[in-house]
């Protein structure tokens, strides 16, 4: 669904982004311009919202303000699978715990994981694309002959052997999986950033700073990437839902973190069963993790629509 | 300018800092072998066309020599690299020369570098609960053919790959070699990914076409819903809820296991799911801006019926980006299999890679990876040589 064109009838009412008139005296920037259109792509809008919601819904401390009565750690044996009721509203696990509690912990880890490892991931092939694009020749081509190579390899097994690497010095916890995924992820940051800086890196205000004396780090960083922002800023939103697919996977096959969503739900894939059917344990988890991701594609996919027009038909 | 040009300067800063990082991380050795890989890699870029297939019938040659020698006998061998390389030389075009000569000097150096990673790694094949001494952990490792470094470890896997072309034994497994694990595992794994790979391109292009057709329809709008599910849920989660409806509910399928043709059903559409919502959308987009192209409004105009406008002119266009997507995709569609097959219990590579790594089973290791190496980059050449058919403006500069 990329494309969220307002129906005609709709347009009718008097929306002031409807009234725009562009005009000599007041130009306006890229960024106004993507954000008025950003602003008439409804379900870009509801996803932001809900990312929001997500983000601010899962750090909370409930805890601490009394509004659930245990954490995520704490087991209640005795109260193990119980089914969704009025003070376990989304039911408990095989320990007893509140899994309610679980799902937000979980959601926190695994909102955290997808910031982190897309910015990691962001920095390295902004940088590693910038300097491919911006020098171009030689020094280009070898660039990208590397990022073929590693692009070659499949992502989940460099992943894997990642996570091995500190599966001793740093079991469960959320910094190999940055490490990892970011790693992984930046090829296609880098083959994205290199392309514009590529086209840019000949235009007039280029050869303008040239003529200034500024020299190629302070066109790079000063003059070329901030026109690469957009495109890069549409891409990271993107590579968030991505990463919290791929730290799921990880999940699944035993080598993510402690807790999050992914963990959550391949534990309750690992109890479908057709004996007892324990499916608030897949659903609540499942329910999240899609929501979240649906907003995430629907926000990124109208940011990439408010930046680049050509693909609004 | 000579050393002071940017891009010099610039390949040696490159090169200086992967040194330097690499004699920090492991050795200076390791470090150089590394640097000298990534130039020979990065060197097939400026290879002239005229040499390029010389180039790309020296690796041919030597690769063919290799694999024939134990499949079919030195005498074999020799025919079989003198006809390949001499149909090479006369037909295949300097792009895939130059892609032969990228993609083997790759293999070796993806060798050396999982090795590195590997022995990075904490613990090590003989590390277990039992205390061994020392003695007999050496003699272990000369029997499973584990050096204490690296470097040596590649020395003596590459040595072994070109004097009998074993992938040596498996640490984990007793008495058995790479070989015999992974070849029985392998077709397995190739079936479920292509029966996976023509789901997603048959789906993906029927719902991304329709929906292209009459954008902003009702059937426009149910496909790409259908397509933003796939993309955003893990795929082991369709999987469980195709397991619940299909295999417990409905009882029309198997659950899980290996062995008839149903079992392969549900594994691959799990598999082929998001990459079918990727292909519908970028089929979607593709449709819609070939659709205003010139020269369909020439054929409608010259009075083709819609069908034959579509089929005949506006098809081709359409799946372009398709084309373009299928070699990520395969590569992601091998490389999801490891979580498909162990939701559906299916005795494929994906084990091997998990379990290997987890087990630091080296030479397994190894052999996942060359062999998925080795098909994700056959299948980026196959999907250029399609692009380049589809596409003339390509096919000029191949």
């Amino acid at each position: 669904m990329t494309d969220h064109r307002t129906p005609p009838h709709e347009s009718l009412t008097p929306d002031p982004a409807d009234t725009f008139i562009p005009s000599a005296e007041k130009g306006t920037s890229l960024g106004a311009d993507a954000w008025r259109r950003l602003k008439k792509n409804k379900l870009a809008i509801v996803g932001a919202v809900f990312v929001v919601i997500m983000v601010l819904g899962c750090n909370i401390e409930y805890v601490t303000f009394g509004l659930i009565e245990t954490d995520a750690q704490t087991t209640n044996l005795p109260n193990a699978h119980q089914p969704p009721s009025w003070d376990e509203p989304f039911g408990t696990d095989n320990l007893g715990r509140s899994y309610l509690a679980r799902v937000l912990e979980g959601g926190r880890v695994s909102l955290m994981v997808g910031l982190i490892a897309t910015i990691v991931s962001v920095i390295i092939g902004t940088f590693y694309g910038a300097i491919a694009g911006y020098y171009g020749g030689k020094l280009d081509e070898i660039m990208m002959r590397i990022v073929d190579f590693l692009y070659g390899i499949p992502y989940m097994f460099l992943v894997i052997l990642v996570m091995i690497m500190f599966s001793d010095t740093a079991r469960g916890s959320a910094a190999p999986v940055f490490l990892a995924l970011g790693v992984v992820q930046w090829l296609m940051t880098a083959r994205i950033v290199r392309g514009q800086v590529l086209t840019l890196r000949h235009q007039e205000f280029v050869q303008a700073a040239r003529v200034m004396g500024a020299g190629d780090l302070r066109i790079i960083f000063r003059h070329i990437l901030p026109n690469t922002l957009g495109v890069v800023i549409v891409y990271a939103t993107l590579t968030v839902p991505a990463v919290i697919i791929l730290e799921s996977f990880l999940s699944f096959l035993g080598l993510g973190v402690e807790l999050s969503w992914g963990l959550l739900v391949s534990e309750g894939v690992g109890v479908v069963n057709p004996i007892h059917s324990y499916w608030w344990l897949l659903f609540f988890p499942s329910l999240f993790l899609a929501i979240t991701l649906f907003s995430l594609n629907f926000f990124g996919d109208g940011l990439r629509d408010a930046f680049d027009p050509r693909t609004r038909k | 300018m000579g050393l002071l040009n940017p891009r010099i300067l610039g390949l040696l800063v490159l090169a200086a800092v992967i040194f330097v990082a690499m004699t920090l991380w492991v050795g200076p050795l390791e470090g150089l072998v590394l640097v000298v890989g990534l130039v020979l890699i990065g060197a097939t870029a400026y290879i002239p066309n005229r040499w390029i297939r010389v180039a790309g019938c020296i690796y041919l040659t030597l690769v063919l020599l290799v694999l024939g020698r134990h499949t079919l006998g030195p005498a074999g061998a020799v025919i079989l690299t003198a006809a390949v390389v001499a149909l090479a030389w006369l037909f295949l075009p300097p792009r895939v020369h130059r892609r032969v000569a990228f993609m083997i000097p790759s293999l070796v150096l993806l060798i050396f570098f999982t090795t590195i990673l590997m022995y990075e790694a904490p613990g090590s094949p003989f590390a277990s609960e039992k205390v061994a001494d020392e003695e007999a952990i050496e003699q272990q490792m000369k029997k499973f053919r584990v050096a204490k470094t690296p470097l040596g470890f590649f020395g003596w896997f590459m040595q072994g790959i070109i004097e009998d072309g074993s992938m040596g034994l498996s640490v984990k497994v007793q008495g058995r070699t790479v070989n015999e694990l992974l070849l029985p595992a392998l077709p397995v794994s190739m079936s479920l990914g292509l029966l996976a790979l023509v789901f997603a391109v048959t789906i993906g292009l029927g719902l991304g076409i329709r929906a292209g057709l009459k954008p902003n329809s009702a059937a426009d709008y149910t496909s790409m819903g259908l397509a933003i599910v796939g993309i955003s849920l893990p795929n082991f989660v369709i999987g469980a809820g195709f397991l619940i409806l299909f295999a417990l509910n409905l009882g029309w399928l198997p659950v899980a296991g290996w062995g008839s043709y149903g079992n392969l059903i549900l594994p691959a559409l799990t598999l082929a799911l998001p990459y079918a919502a990727y292909i519908a959308r970028l089929a979607r987009t593709g449709t819609i801006e070939v659709m205003q192209q010139d020269f369909v409004r020439t054929a409608r105009a010259k009075g083709l019926s819609e069908r034959e406008v579509i089929l005949k002119h506006a098809l081709k266009g359409a799946i372009l980006p398709v084309v373009t997507f299928l070699g990520p995709a395969a590569a992601g569609i091998l490389t999801g299999s490891f979580v498909v097959e162990t939701l559906f219990g299916i005795p494929g590579m994906g084990q091997w890679v998990v379990n290997s790594a987890i087990n630091r089973d080296y030479s397994v290791v190894l052999g996942t990876a060359i062999i998925y190496f080795t098909i994700v980059t056959f299948f980026n050449l196959l999907v250029d040589l399609a692009y380049a058919w589809l596409d003339p403006r390509v096919r000029e500069d191949l």
